[in-house]
């Protein structure tokens, strides 16, 4: 029963209920509860390791210490953070239209190599910059196809867009294993088999003042682009919308099906981005290398910035901090490599059972009690 | 070598390949049969497929047993269920994005506590051999057939008779179908949702250890590449159908053993493309049978998948 016109909820409108203040509440439960499970999460992480013997303390000083204690570690952590930031924005924009699409890696993989295809018989010919335009272009291109055919898939057939995704980025990183292992292997690489390096000349450049590549100003940038499309414009208000109630979009003349295949080809060109910067600032050539786990980061980073791209920035921030710190903890505690994914699988369970309290705790909702009846 | 034995070759290979590589698909799409027939999806199979793998070769490495290895794996895959059917069961959680965190949660917990295990050599399963009529010494090694096979087989006919035939079963189905009835009817739904996933995780973790303890029979952190994800795709393509299940697995364990078949025969071209193979045709059969409406009307109704 609604009770909007009963006089008692009217009456109870003061200070505290005005919008400007719902709206205070809100955004502080959005940080709040986040925080809280990661909180938790260390907390649980912190007994555990002190169930193996090892020392809780020592393991959260050393990931300040090897991910933001020094400035070598600093630019380490941004390092690790920037394609982080774009898998984020693969699997957040998608989220936006109520599609849960994890393709973050497979885009990647398949983007950088794409890149580093696409350099090899350019390599050296003295036009850097027209080189990096093709690759750039070649790797957004391959990663927004291979994103947007879930998204297609999904909007056509049906095909449940979770799966999809995942299954696509085996198939990405086979495909890139086929070429590098086979026809695209330079022969004059004595180690893993790789495609053609760039000339270290030829690389992407730092950025001025601090020893990270350009690919984090470029994520940065994605970022604060993806917010101001997703929240600030009428096409981020149809996804939204779309992604509430689709039959309701479609029942006010919203293109979804236009919607889902934009929004995905822009997630995929993101997740491709990174794969362009991992090639042309970081390994300067495409082997299995590329397959770290940025795209799976991505997405619990994603999750845990509540699918904000703005938001996604420090989040990505902190667990390149953790990426970065996971050599020293490995060294000086003795903890195996899988530590950082072991704390980052728990924080995510930790996450999602948080995801319960959202509109259940009074103090971020003072109608909570009776609007759950 | 001539045509004819090298296809002979291949379909040895590939019949021995498709036995040893469908038990795991068959013991995960059980599972997660199981799961989504109660109206929830579980797409955390994957990691319990892994740390069900790293358990097992864990236990019969330091027990001597490889059968207590298989039960420890299944024991870790109830415990994965349980974990997931209680987070699932906390108002406004989603089921799939608790699967995907599971998935990376289960990988991480096998690969941080399996480092010291992927030396050692721990005792793997014996098989049955029931090849020698053949006379043929390729069928006869194809024909090497792991107990948990048949233990598979069985379980599918079992299953099917018990979701048709039991009360158990008939409760399982209207909680999956409908929630408002089977709360009407007094049956305690959540906590056949955290059975039928804590069961369905039983199985996966049984399927990871087939992995670990006999083909491929090592503990490494490459051992399982996505079986657990495909397996939850092939429950979709066997319409949550036991018997179909098993079909479906045999097909998939068919399509995984190209790769290796055609290797034994010295065609060693495309190898990284046969072995995406399962991958490719996972995705073919999601397209093919996703829309269509006897994919449909056999969900659950419940189900979140399909919808």
């Amino acid at each position: 029963m609604t009770d909007i016109t009963s006089p008692q909820s009217a009456s109870t409108h003061g200070i505290f209920d005005s919008d400007w203040m719902i709206r205070v509440r809100r955004g502080s439960e959005a940080l709040a509860i986040p925080l809280a499970a990661l909180l938790v999460s260390a907390l649980l992480f912190s007994i555990f390791l002190l169930a193996l013997g090892k020392s809780p303390a020592q393991f959260f000083q050393l990931v300040w210490l090897g991910g933001f204690g020094t400035a070598f570690s600093w630019s380490n952590t941004l390092l690790r953070a920037a394609p982080v930031m774009l898998t984020a924005l693969a699997v957040a924009i998608p989220a936006r239209l109520g599609l849960t699409m994890i393709g973050g890696e497979g885009a990647l993989v398949l983007g950088g190599f794409t890149a580093a295809a696409i350099a090899i018989p350019l390599i050296g010919s003295g036009a850097p910059l027209f080189m990096h335009i093709l690759m750039f272009a070649g790797a957004l291109a391959v990663g927004a196809a291979w994103v947007g055919l879930a998204g297609a898939l999904r909007q056509f057939r049906g095909v449940n867009e979770t799966i999809s995704t995942l299954l696509l980025s085996y198939i990405a990183i086979a495909i890139m294993n086929f070429f590098v292992e086979g026809a695209l292997r330079d022969p004059a690489d004595p180690n893993k088999p790789s495609t053609k390096a760039l000339e270290s000349a030829e690389m992407i450049g730092k950025l001025p003042g601090i020893d990270v590549h350009w690919g984090l100003a470029f994520a940065v940038v994605a970022c604060v682009a993806v917010y101001i499309l997703m929240f600030r414009t009428t096409f981020g208000f149809a996804c939204k919308i779309a992604g509430g109630n689709a039959r309701a979009a479609l029942a006010q003349g919203l293109p979804v099906g236009r919607l889902v295949i934009v929004a995905t080809l822009i997630a995929g060109a993101c997740a491709g981005m990174a794969g362009y910067f991992e090639v042309a600032a970081v390994h300067g050539k495409a082997n299995a290398s590329l397959a770290t786990g940025y795209g799976f980061t991505g997405i619990l980073v994603a999750f845990l910035a509540r699918q904000h791209p703005l938001a996604i920035m420090p989040v990505a921030i902190l667990f390149g901090g953790i990426a970065a710190a996971g050599g020293i903890i490995q060294r000086r505690m003795g903890l195996p490599d899988a530590t950082v994914l072991l704390l980052q699988g728990m924080t995510f369970v930790v996450l999602l059972a948080s995801e319960t309290f959202y509109g259940r705790l009074a103090i971020f909702n003072p109608k909570a009690r009776t609007e759950r009846t | 070598m001539d045509a004819g034995l090298a296809l002979s070759t291949v379909i040895a290979a590939m019949l021995g390949g498709a036995i040893r590589v469908t038990t795991p698909f068959l013991f995960v799409a059980l599972g997660e049969m199981l799961t989504e027939r109660s109206g929830r999806i579980n797409l955390g199979l994957e990691g319990t497929l892994v740390l069900g793998a790293m358990t097992a070769y864990a236990f019969s490495y330091g027990t001597g047993s490889p059968w207590i290895g298989v039960l420890a794996a299944g024991c870790f895959g109830f415990l994965m269920g349980t974990l997931h059917a209680t987070i699932c069961r906390l108002p406004g959680v989603n089921d799939i994005a608790v699967g995907i965190a599971l998935m990376l949660f289960g990988t991480g917990v096998a690969f941080f506590f399996g480092k010291p295990y992927i030396q050692p050599t721990a005792p793997r399963l014996p098989s049955i051999s029931l090849g020698a009529w053949t006379g043929d010494p390729r069928f006869e090694q194809a024909l090497q057939i792991n107990p948990l096979f048949l233990i598979g087989i069985a379980l599918a006919i079992f299953l099917a008779w018990a979701l048709k035939n039991t009360r158990m079963g008939l409760v399982l189905r209207v909680t999956g179908d409908s929630e408002a009835a089977a709360r009407a009817l007094g049956h305690p739904v959540m906590l056949i949702r955290l059975l039928a996933t804590a069961v369905g995780g039983f199985f996966a973790g049984v399927g990871g250890a087939f992995l670990s303890l006999y083909y491929p029979g090592s503990w490494n952190e490459g051992l399982s590449s996505g079986q657990g994800l495909m397996a939850v795709a092939l429950v979709i393509f066997a319409r949550w159908d036991p018997i179909r299940c098993l079909y479906a697995a045999l097909l998939f364990g068919a399509a995984g053993a190209l790769g290796p078949a055609l290797q034994s025969i010295g065609v060693t071209q495309g190898y990284y493309f046969f072995n995406a193979a399962p991958y490719i045709l996972t995705l073919f059969l999601m397209i093919g049978s996703a829309g269509s409406k006897k994919a449909l009307r056999d969900a659950p109704g419940e189900l979140s998948l399909t919808r």
